[in-house]
C-alpha cells in the first residue's frame, strides 16, 4: 500500500482554481471490493488519481510455497473468486506441462465447459453490478437469477458453489454427477433468451447510452503498454484472445468467434462482454454435445489419487494413495509461464520447481492487477461522474489484484 | 551458452550484436525462450526487444534462490502482441537477470514500458530489490511500515511478530 495520502493543495496564488482531495474507498460500493482511490478534483474534473491497493493481500503466493503441489489448488480458487475455474486451470496446466502428463479428452472438454460456465457467471456479476452503479437497478436481479443457476451447476459438479477446486493437477476432482447433461442442457438452451432480456433493458436505454458511449477511452498504445488485457483491449479493436492465439485444453477444436469492437469506450466493453456471453454459451453447448467418453483423470498413478475401489483390493494402489496424501508428488525442476484467457483478461502463472514436492515459486500475473494499473491514465482529466462508469467497465476483482 | 535450437533465432542474434558478452545464456525449455542478460544491461536488452516488436510487458517478477549467488533472479515476461489481424505473430519471451544479495539493485524498465511500474513495485515490496530510476518505488501490497520482505525465503510463513513457541 503506497503512501498516497495527499495533503490538500489549496493554493489560490496562481489562479482562483481550488483543488479538492477526495478519498474514494476502500469501502465505497462502486469500487467493487476494497480499492482505495485518492482523487484530486478541480470542480468536477479529476486532476489526478492514485489507486491504493493491497487491502485484500493475503499472501497466497507465499503460502503456496509451503503447500504440496496438489494442496495449492484450493489457494488458486481464492485469487479471483469470480472465475476460480480459470485460475485452477491455469495452475493445473502449468504444473502438467512441467510433469509432461497428458490429460484425457473428456477431462479437457469438461474443463472447457466448466470454464465457459464460470465465464458466463463472472460476466453476469459484472453486468449486474456495473448496471447498478450507473443506476439500472433491475438488471442486477435478472443477472443474479441466472448466476444462481450456474452456481447450482457448479455445486452439482464439485460440491461447492464458488470455491470449486474442480480442476486438479492431472484432470478433474470428480467424475460427472448423475443427470448432469440434462441440467446443463436446460440452462444452456434457456440462456440466450435471457441475454436478450438484458439487452432489451440496456441496449437502447437512453440513460445507459448517454452514460457509456464515448466514456472512458484511452489511446490504444497506452492500453497495450500499461498491460490492459481481455475485453477491454478487444473493445479497442485488438483481436486478441488467448483461447485463439495460444490455445490450451483443446480450445482449438471449438468453433467460436472473438468479439471485437473499435469504440474503445464503456459501451463497447459492454458489447464485447455481451457477445462473449453468447459465444461462451455456444462453446459450452459444443462441449456438452461432443463430450468424449473415457477417463476424467490422467493415467499417472504417481500423481492422481487411485480409484477408491482399487485401493481396497490392490496393494499398489494403496501405496500410491499413501504416498500422494502424505508427501505429495515431486515435479521435475524447471519453469513454465502459462497464459490463460480469464473473463477479465490474461491470467498467467509462472511456476518454478526445484524438483521438490512443493512449488518453489508461483507468480500470478493477474488481469485485474494489469488492468487497474491503467486507472490513473483512465481518470486523468475526466469527469468524476464518468469515473464510476469507467471503474465498472474495467471489471476488476480485488482478490485478483492483491492476491 | 546459447542452446543449439536457438542458434538462428533473430531476437537472440540482435541481442548479441547489440550487447555482445552481456547475453549470458539462452534456452527454450517447453518451447519458452529464456534469455539471461547481465543485470547492468537489462534496460538495453529491453529496448532492443521493444524495437523488435515486443510491445507489451506481461509481468515482472523475481525468484529467491537463497543459497546461490547471485541470490535473486529478476524475470521479465515479454509479449509481442499484433494489434491487427494482419499484424504478425504472437511471441513470448522471458528475460532473466541475476541480482546479488549484498546490493539488490537493478535498473527499472519503466522507461521502456510504462506497464512495468506496478510489477516492479511489487518485486520491491516482496523481495526488497531496488529498481533504479523508478518513478515511484514504494510498497504496493504490504503496509508502508512493514518490516522485511515477505517473499524472501528467509521470511517465515508465520510467527513473524508473535511466536507461539515463546508463550508460557
Amino acid at each position: 500500500m503506497a503512501d498516497t495520502v495527499v495533503t490538500p493543495t489549496a493554493e489560490p496564488v496562481q489562479s482562483k482554481r481550488r483543488v479538492m482531495t477526495l478519498n474514494m474507498g476502500p469501502q465505497h460500493p462502486s469500487t467493487h471490493g476494497v480499492l482505495r482511490i485518492v482523487v484530486e478534483l478541480d470542480g468536477e474534473t479529476i486532476v489526478s488519481a492514485k489507486a491504493d491497493i493491497g487491502y485484500l493481500h493475503t499472501g497466497i503466493e507465499k503460502e503456496m510455497e509451503v503447500k504440496t503441489w496438489q494442496q495449492a489448488v484450493p489457494l488458486t480458487d481464492r485469487v479471483d473468486y469470480l472465475s476460480n475455474l480459470a485460475n485452477n486451470l491455469c495452475y493445473a496446466l502449468a504444473v502438467e506441462k512441467l510433469l509432461q502428463i497428458e490429460i484425457p479428452a473428456k477431462a479437457q472438454w469438461s474443463r472447457v465447459m466448466m470454464c465457459e460456465l464460470s465465464r458466463i457467471q463472472s460476466h453476469l456479476v459484472w453486468l449486474g453490478t456495473h448496471a447498478l452503479d450507473i443506476g439500472a437497478m433491475s438488471v442486477f436481479f435478472y443477472c443474479f437469477r441466472e448466476r444462481e443457476e450456474i452456481l447450482k451447476l457448479l455445486e452439482m459438479f464439485s460440491g461447492q458453489r464458488m470455491m470449486t477446486s474442480y480442476i486438479r493437477i492431472g484432470g478433474l476432482a470428480l467424475d460427472h454427477p448423475r443427470g448432469w447433461e440434462k441440467a446443463v442442457k436446460r440452462f444452456l438452451d434457456d440462456f440466450p433468451s435471457k441475454i436478450d432480456q438484458y439487452q432489451n433493458l440496456l441496449d437502447n436505454n437512453p440513460i445507459w447510452r448517454q452514460r457509456t458511449i464515448g466514456v472512458g477511452g484511452l489511446a490504444l498504445d497506452k492500453l497495450v503498454e500499461l498491460g490492459v488485457t481481455g475485453p477491454m483491449i478487444r473493445a479497442a479493436g485488438v483481436p486478441w484472445d488467448i483461447r485463439k492465439t495460444e490455445p490450451y485444453s483443446s480450445y482449438e477444436k471449438f468453433n467460436f468467434k472473438v468479439p471485437v469492437y473499435t469504440g474503445n469506450d464503456v459501451y463497447d466493453r459492454y458489447r464485447v462482454r455481451m457477445d462473449e456471453l453468447r459465444e461462451s454459451c455456444s462453446i459450452a453447448q459444443q462441449a456438452l454435445a461432443g463430450m468424449p467418453e473415457g477417463d476424467f483423470q490422467a493415467n499417472a498413478p504417481k500423481i492422481v489419487l487411485p480409484d477408491r475401489e482399487k485401493m481396497k483390493t490392490q496393494m499398489e494402489a494403496l501405496i500410491y494413495h499413501f504416498k500422494i496424501v502424505t508427501e505429495g508428488f515431486s515435479v521435475p525442476a524447471g519453469e513454465v509461464y502459462q497464459p490463460v484467457e480469464s473473463p477479465r483478461g490474461e491470467i498467467a502463472y509462472y511456476v518454478v520447481s526445484d524438483g521438490g514436492n512443493k512449488p518453489y515459486r508461483v507468480h500470478m500475473r493477474t488481469p485485474s492487477f494489469g488492468n487497474l494499473q491503467a486507472l490513473e491514465a483512465f481518470f486523468d482529466r475526466k469527469l468524476i461522474a464518468d469515473s464510476i462508469a469507467t471503474l465498472g467497465s474495467m471489471d476488476f476483482v480485488l482478490g485478483d489484484t492483491d492476491r | 551458452m546459447i542452446a543449439e535450437t536457438l542458434q538462428d533465432n533473430a531476437h537472440i542474434a540482435a541481442l548479441t550484436s547489440h550487447l555482445g558478452e552481456a547475453v549470458l545464456d539462452a534456452a527454450d525449455p517447453f518451447g519458452e525462450i529464456t534469455i539471461s542478460i547481465a543485470a547492468e544491461k537489462i534496460v538495453d536488452a529491453c529496448r532492443v526487444l521493444k524495437s523488435r516488436g515486443f510491445n507489451r510487458i506481461s509481468a515482472v517478477t523475481a525468484v529467491d534462490w537463497q543459497t546461490r549467488e547471485p541470490r535473486f533472479e529478476v524475470i521479465y515476461h515479454l509479449h509481442a502482441l499484433p494489434l491487427s489481424p494482419q499484424g504478425g505473430k504472437h511471441e513470448r519471451l522471458r528475460l532473466k537477470a541475476g541480482v546479488g544479495s549484498a546490493f539488490p539493485e537493478i535498473d527499472s524498465a519503466t522507461a521502456v514500458w510504462a506497464g512495468a511500474d506496478w510489477y516492479e513495485r511489487e518485486v520491491f515490496d516482496m523481495y526488497g530489490i531496488v529498481f533504479r530510476n523508478h518513478p515511484n518505488l514504494t510498497r504496493i501490497l504490504m503496509p508502508d511500515n512493514w518490516e522485511g520482505y515477505p517473499l524472501r525465503k528467509d521470511f517465515p510463513i508465520h510467527g513473524y511478530k508473535y511466536s507461539y513457541a515463546e508463550e508460557k
